[in-house]
């Protein structure tokens, strides 16, 4: 891509995500003709008679060929339609609009709360490399890493809901009550995010000494700026570059973690959407969630790759030069 | 005369390795007298670097020191922590090697001169320092100085970013200006521009200077004196005249026929002269004389330690052969 103007890069970006939402989509119809057992006959009983099984199958699609059936979802995602609830004829677009505030709620209160503790940790470490505070904060890492989400978040339930009664056991909060939700949000955000604290504190760390050994700050420290300056200022800024990349990445896994988080916490939200629709074969539900789940995970990739770009001067002048040609 | 305004004496520097430790300057003496420039001159990896970080305290953490004796401007022992650092972008100055890597590449040239600056000028505002940061861009020959300041340093040419550099040092108006090997990473044409800015500069401060160089050619054009060092020892040094006119030890020799002639023209049939041999390890040095091995005049004697010699004012050498010839 060096050289590459712009306007293409963005058109050659834009291209490859909007390939790997179609992709996604084509792929989860084709699973979805492979799990065993008829999803009429789960969905309506063994005693269902057979016309009662044919209406249904022709209302989720799954009377025609894959083929047909990507094309027509397709189609009538350019009306902004995504289908209709199996069970009671409601739109998928709004059991997903709904929901979808919510899970975004929880990734970003965790993306956040990940960033807001795993730099700090991360320079804490790379102040003094190999000392105590960087042994603590590494094996901290390690634990919080190799910790899956829902385990965490069982811990965080019983502990702070059910035994001490710090915080609320289940829900999303009262619509509207601001305090309420927030409240709500901590636990689960804590879960979510503790393995992403841990993340961004070793990757960050290495990161940092990375730039650190580097000789534009060798030559800071032949002028005497203080240790603090070089760190804060100098090395973080080149070190947090390739970590934004990989936060942003790490979102998809963001929001599969959600899923688990929401259904312990029993929270509305995409993932708890999707889980309840996968266990009823709910399937025209569990193709609009996932379709812009997809879609939210590449934009996301999409906009941190812009930032990135846009934060490095080099890559800024590289652009506008070749916008310029 | 008064006392010079660098006495370091019997300088060793050694690192730890896994089973032998690497001597990588063994009994090292270097004296630079106020207003004094001295060349520092050798093949690459004959440690010339390594005399220039030990005066700034820059080496790396694994070094071993010590001295027999560390004098800067009256005081003792500046190879204490303590004491380089207090040195450093006050007293002391460095241009470094690579100018393509010694700038902060998400940093303006002006933050990064600002910032050098804070040391060396604690209570000047920032518009100050920038106003100084300005003037001097514009002495050492930097066109359109003030709209440069804003610019990063991936906009400047290579002989540009050296002029940032020596910008730099000039900035702090230290006692003494290091600068190692300032027009290596350079072309021809640019070398001389700014081989003539680091002369004019010679010329209006009363700085020390100590360039190191493994160029024979550029010492001649900046020095009073030169100090030759191989494979960590000090061989020769003395009055850049004296040295030129009448080098005696054989290394010396050997290094001025290895210079080309920047006023021949150029011939492509012309085999450069090499030194044959490598530089001994550091981590397994000979008892006797360290250039023997590759001497094309050593004897039975250069197997033990050469004696010091010293011929006219300060000319000095260390060889078992006659001085007369
Ligand atoms: N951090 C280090 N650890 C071990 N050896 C080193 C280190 N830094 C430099 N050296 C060794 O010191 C010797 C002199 O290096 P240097 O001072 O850079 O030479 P020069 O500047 O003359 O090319 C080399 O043999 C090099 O390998
Ligand atoms: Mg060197």
């Amino acid at each position: 891509m060096r050289g590459a103007p712009l306007r293409i890069h963005l058109a050659f970006k834009l291209a490859t995500a909007l390939l790997a939402v179609a992709g996604s989509v084509v792929i989860l119809m084709a699973l979805t003709r492979l799990i065993p057992g008829d999803p009429a006959t789960v969905i309506l009983g063994s005693r269902a008679t057979p016309e009662a099984v044919a209406a249904l199958n022709a209302r989720i699609g799954l009377d025609r060929p894959v083929g047909e059936h990507v094309l027509v979802f397709f189609a009538h995602l350019l009306s902004g339609d995504l289908g209709e609830d199996v069970f009671n004829g409601r739109p998928v677009a709004g059991l997903v609009a709904a929901a979808l505030p919510n899970t975004v709620a929880l990734a970003f209160s965790a993306m956040l709360s990940a960033i807001l503790f795993g730099v700090p940790l991360a320079l804490l470490s790379a102040r003094n490399p190999g000392g105590k505070t960087d042994r603590v904060v590494a094996f901290l890492s390690v634990g919080f890493i190799s910790t899956p989400s829902f385990v965490v978040a069982v811990f965080l339930l019983m502990t702070f809901s059910v035994t001490l009664r710090w915080f609320p056991v289940l829900g999303a909060g009262e619509a509207g009550a601001v305090g309420d939700q927030l409240w709500h949000l901590v636990l689960p955000t804590a879960a979510l995010a503790v393995g992403w604290i841990g993340y961004i504190a070793r990757l960050l760390r290495s990161s940092l000494l990375e730039v650190l050994g580097e000789n534009h700050i060798r030559t800071l420290r032949a002028y005497g700026v203080s240790e603090a300056k070089i760190l804060m200022k100098y090395a973080l800024k080149p070190a947090i570059l390739p970590t934004i990349a990989i936060l942003a990445m790490g979102f998809g896994e963001l929001l599969g973690g959600a899923v688990f988080v929401e259904v312990i916490f029993n929270r509305p939200g995409l993932g708890s959407l999707i889980y309840d629709a996968i266990r009823t074969r709910n399937y025209p539900v569990v193709q609009g969630g996932v379709f812009i789940t997809v879609l939210l995970y590449v934009l996301t990739n999409l906009s941190a790759d812009l930032t990135q770009t846009l934060l490095d001067p080099r890559e800024r002048s590289r652009l506008a030069a070749a916008r310029g040609t | 005369m008064s006392e010079a305004l660098v006495a370091i004496e019997k300088l060793n520097v050694s690192y730890p390795g896994a089973t032998v430790s690497a001597h990588v300057l063994d009994s090292v003496d270097i004296t630079i007298g106020h207003g004094e420039a001295v060349g520092l001159v050798g093949e690459s990896g004959s440690g010339k670097s390594t005399v220039a970080f030990a005066l700034l305290g820059l080496l790396a953490d694994d070094a071993d020191v010590s001295a027999g004796r560390a004098a800067f401007d009256g005081r003792e022992n500046v190879f204490a922590t303590k004491e380089a650092e207090a040195l450093r972008g006050t007293e002391i100055a460095m241009v470094f090697q690579d100018p393509m890597s010694a700038l902060n590449p998400l940093f303006t040239i002006g933050t990064q001169l600002i910032d050098i600056q804070r040391r060396r000028f604690p209570n000047e505002r920032r518009s100050q320092l920038w106003a100084r940061a300005e003037r001097v861009l514009a002495e050492v020959g930097m066109p359109d100085a003030p709209r440069r300041m804003r610019a990063y340093p991936h906009e400047f040419s290579g002989g540009m970013r050296q002029r940032v550099v020596i910008a730099m040092a000039l900035l702090v108006e230290p006692k003494l200006l290091i600068a190692d090997e300032p027009t290596t990473a350079l072309d021809a044409t640019v070398e001389a521009q700014v081989v003539e800015a680091l002369r004019r500069l010679r010329r209006r401060t009363r700085s020390s200077m100590l360039v190191v160089s493994h160029s024979m050619g550029l010492i001649a054009e900046l020095c009073d004196s030169v100090v030759v060092m191989y494979a960590g020892t000090v061989v020769e040094s003395g009055p850049v005249k004296a040295v030129l006119r009448k080098p005696l030890h054989p290394y010396t020799r050997a290094l001025l026929a290895c210079e080309i002639d920047p006023y021949a023209d150029f011939d492509p049939e012309q085999e450069l002269a090499t030194i044959p041999g490598i530089v001994p390890d550091p981590a397994r040095r000979p008892s006797g004389c360290i250039f023997a091995a590759r001497c094309t005049e050593s004897h039975a004697r250069c197997s033990e330690p050469p004696p010091h010699r010293q011929v006219e004012a300060g000319h000095r050498f260390s060889c078992w052969q006659d001085a007369s010839r």
